[in-house]
């Protein structure tokens, strides 16, 4: 560690060009998979069947741009000669990279959650554009407090749960869409909107409210196991780092929040009168407290963790 | 579906009925106590505590903090001191936080010691008998077998059960099965692990201490009271905790980079080397103290959290007498180390004077003809330096910052608008100071290392407890708890199945029990 190591800020300015590809196809993927849900329900179909040419073309254009991103992420990692994930600008496209495989992942095996294709390209495209104009900072090295390979256990798995945390919010909004009074019973002139007629045809193509449910918590859980992970590893990192395991600074408290959120979660699911609705909210309340935590409290909090590079 | 078997104490409340005014107390008692622990209560205090940690990450907080608070109270005169009486600033010892989380541990224990004894049971228990009827269970299939197959299906079906894992009973016309026991056992162990987390980290930080003392290369540190320059113990701390070792700080090496362009003057390595003696081994032992790799002793721990430059500066009074000598700690004030320091010179003849000083470690000019460091490392160091004469305040024995000088009431002679120039020195060169006060000489540069000694006995078992609840958590979340019945009926039989909590799989779990034991999957009896 304590040699000199070479910084190659060529081959990082090279690994954008891929994380610019990705969001190329991402966005391409975006509208196709927009295009394939009005389809769909225009042509009022009542069940899904099996994937239609619009959807192929959408997840083709996943995975080139998944393979953009893949040599975005580990391009930026040699040029760093690190692990890429030690600043906001490295944490955004190391995140969405995880996230994006997740889904691509599980939609192989569970082809009901496809539907959130639309939701994970545009999310995912969203984040690399700020991520390329507002957090692109040149390749650093590591200020010693981050020379650790704590940093490679504490982050990644923190990367992982906010990726499994992600797709349950998805899952939970969508939820909360297909419940919405608005929705299923609107009122004067909402009930004549084709907008809002189009809305519930597209949310009658996603899976039940049941299933988003149990899907969401099934997210929830994996989620939460990797975030009490993430929160213990910090503790060991920072004791080694900052001479105290938890100092309630501001980052360790945003951490906490949200794991304190997401166990009110679990118990609202064992709560009468606290499932459905009340905990779908409860779910986007912790995945906000989660964004929260990376972007107003990375930039604008004062604390330790100062380490947006921004 | 699988709420009946929860603890949920909702329903309780029609329990108090007022009939005298003694059992009128107790029932409510009982009724606040069944409020207390239930799930909606534990939900509600989880989310009450998550809002009240919010303010903490807004205002600077007295313990990690403190100088964040002094700037807060100098900027808000106004605002501070009402936010002060509401603990805002102490958050995480406030009464409110702690009234959160203290009802929520009385909850939790409320709640998890009733569910400890009616788990013990369910462990000896035999498995729940099987339902009347079988089809109101949450998963369910039938099929139809040949009188022939009928005959081993009970047998079959304990044997296939008993292989999946399952405590099995079997009955007159059917088996009733159980498994996933660990689901609560996990559960359990996850909550009680919560309370020993709160019971350690209480304890640990009543005995424990923290030292913060800054040490110049050569000079050795005493581990007690008078050897620390702030020190901050728990309530229950005695002084005999400190275990009694020395330090010597032998050299402080600091790597930047000037290889790659964009990350000039980046820290890449700090290490402190240093020698301890503890007391009964005469054997000095050499080590090195890194920013991640604090040094063990028995009994404490030594972190690296600072440095900086300490020049090495002699000062002669008018009389030519040392007025000063040794090294003088400098802070630091930006990346790349433009420090400043502070002489105090109150034994110089024929009149005292103090000294406000810059530290340049490569010195570079601004186009205004200001001085700033252009890189941390010390390739050109230069000191500057303002003198003031005056009562510099010593002799009246209230204690003085060492790093600041109160230039007011004092006469500049050097440097600023006095008219003289400013002092400046290169290491190994002097000056003589204006008005006859004397010389001053740069010796030499040394390094300064910050170090933290801190020492928390229940460390350990904070992270031991953390890592139990862990497990406890992965257990009852993963590990599904089901409850499988198979029937004969006329026909053939029915397997019906029912989980606690959200269990994807339990139809999976069914229609796999309904093949393996229809014919052809099972053997024939013999
Ligand atoms: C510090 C306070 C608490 C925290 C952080 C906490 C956290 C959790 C978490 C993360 C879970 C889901 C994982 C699991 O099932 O093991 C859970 C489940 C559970 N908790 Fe708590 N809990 C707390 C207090 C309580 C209290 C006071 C009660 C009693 C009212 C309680 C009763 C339960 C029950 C019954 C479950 C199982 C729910 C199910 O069947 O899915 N907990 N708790």
């Amino acid at each position: 560690m304590s040699s000199t190591i070479f910084l190659d800020e060529n081959l990082s300015q090279i690994s954008l060009l891929g994380i610019y590809a990705a969001m190329l196809f991402y966005a391409g993927a975006f509208v196709v998979f927009a295009l394939n849900l009005s389809r769909l329900a225009s042509e009022n179909k009542s069940v899904r069947e099996s994937a239609s040419k619009l959807e192929v073309t959408g997840l083709i254009l996943m995975w080139l741009a998944l393979a953009g991103h893949a040599f975005g992420v580990i391009g930026r990692g040699i040029a760093a000669n690190r692990v890429p994930w030690a600043n906001m600008y490295e944490f955004s496209i190391t995140g969405t990279i995880v996230a994006a495989l997740i889904f691509m992942v599980v939609q192989q095996f569970k082809a009901e959650i496809r539907y959130l294709g639309t939701f994970i390209a545009g999310f995912v495209t969203l984040v690399l554009g700020i991520a390329t104009t507002v957090f692109y900072i040149h390749v650093k090295s590591l200020m010693p407090a981050l020379q650790d390979y704590w940093l490679v256990i504490h982050v990644s798995v923190a990367i992982l749960g906010t990726a499994f945390f992600n797709i349950a919010a998805a899952l939970s909004i969508t939820y909360l869409f297909k419940t919405a009074k608005w929705v299923n019973e609107p009122k004067g002139a909402l009930a004549k909107s084709p907008a809002v007629k189009l809305v519930k045809r597209v949310l009658e193509l996603f899976p039940t409210e049941k299933r988003l449910e149990q899907l969401s918590y099934r997210f929830n859980i994996i989620g939460f196991i990797l975030w009490t992970f993430t929160l213990i590893a910090g503790a060991i990192w920072a004791e080694r780092a900052w001479h105290r395991y938890w100092g309630w600074d501001t980052k360790e408290v945003w951490t906490f929040i949200i794991w304190t959120i997401y166990a009110g979660y679990l118990h609202a699911n064992a709560t009468r009168g606290w499932n459905g609705k009340r905990s779908a909210w409860l779910v986007v309340v912790g995945f906000s407290a989660i964004i929260f935590n990376f972007t107003i409290v990375n930039l604008f909090f004062k604390g330790l963790h100062v380490y947006s590079g921004l | 579906m699988a709420s009946s078997q929860r603890s949920n104490k909702e329903d309780g409340l029609k329990a108090a009925s007022p009939e005298s005014p003694a059992i009128g107390a107790i029932a409510w008692l009982r009724w606040i106590w069944r409020q207390l622990t239930s799930m909606r209560t534990a939900l509600l205090l989880l989310l009450f505590l998550a809002a009240a940690a919010i303010p903490g990450s807004l205002f600077p907080q007295r313990s990690a903090d403190p100088n964040g608070v002094t700037t807060y109270f100098q900027q808000n005169a106004q605002l501070a001191p009402v936010l002060d009486k509401l603990q805002l600033f102490d958050v995480y010892s406030s009464a409110w936080f702690s009234a959160i989380y203290i009802l929520l541990f009385i909850s939790l224990i409320g709640c998890v010691l009733p569910r400890i004894m009616v788990h013990y049971r369910s462990l000896f228990a035999p498995p729940a008998a099987t339902p009347s009827s079988m089809k109101r269970m949450p998963a369910f299939e039938s099929a139809t077998l040949s009188q022939k197959a009928a005959a081993a299906l009970l047998e079959n079906a304990e044997v296939l059960l008993k292989k999946k894992g399952y405590r099995v009973v079997r009955n007159e016309n059917s088996v009733a099965a159980e498994r996933g026991y660990w689901r609560e056992t996990g559960n359990l162990i996850f909550h009680i692990s919560l309370v020993f987390i709160l019971i350690s980290v209480g304890i640990g930080g009543a005995y424990s201490y923290s030292g913060q003392r800054v040490v110049v290369e050569g000079e050795t540190f005493v581990n007690n009271l008078a050897g620390y320059d702030s020190f901050s113990p728990g309530i229950a701390f005695n002084e005999s905790a400190l275990t009694p070792f020395s330090l010597r700080l032998d050299k402080f090496t600091a790597q930047y980079d000037i290889r790659n362009k964009q990350n000039i003057g980046t820290p890449l390595d700090f290490r402190a080397d240093v020698t301890s003696l503890l007391r009964g081994q005469n054997k000095a032992v050499s080590s090195t103290i890194r920013v991640n790799e604090p040094l063990e002793l028995p009994g404490a721990k030594v972190y690296l959290t600072g440095n900086g430059y300490a020049p090495v500066i002699t000062v002669r009074d008018g009389n030519g007498d040392i007025a000063f000598s040794g090294p003088v700690v400098f802070m630091p004030q930006d990346a790349n180390m433009t420090s400043i320091g502070v002489i105090k010179v109150p034994d110089a003849k024929p009149e005292q004077f103090g000294i406000a000083a810059f530290f340049y470690p490569t010195v570079a000019e601004l186009k205004s003809g200001a001085f700033t460091s252009g890189f941390p490392a010390p390739i050109n160091p230069l000191l500057t330096m303002n003198v003031y004469t005056g009562d510099l305040g010593l002799d009246s024995g209230i204690p003085s910052n060492v790093f600041s000088l109160a230039v007011h009431g004092l006469k500049q002679v050097a440097g600023g608008k006095s008219g003289v120039k400013g002092i400046k020195l290169e290491i190994g060169q002097s000056a003589k100071l204006p008005n006859g006060l004397g010389s001053i000489t740069f010796d030499s540069l040394k390094h300064y290392a910050s170090l933290d000694v801190d020492y928390n006995p229940t460390q350990v078992w904070v992270l031991v407890s953390a890592l139990s609840a862990l497990f406890g958590l992965m257990l009852s979340l993963l590990i599904p708890r089901r409850r499988v019945w198979v029937k004969r009926t006329n026909a053939g039989f029915e397997v019906a199945a029912l989980a606690r909590g959200d269990d994807p799989n339990l139809i999976l779990e069914v229609r796999e029990v309904i093949e393996e034991l229809k014919p052809g999957n099972q053997k024939e009896p013999a």
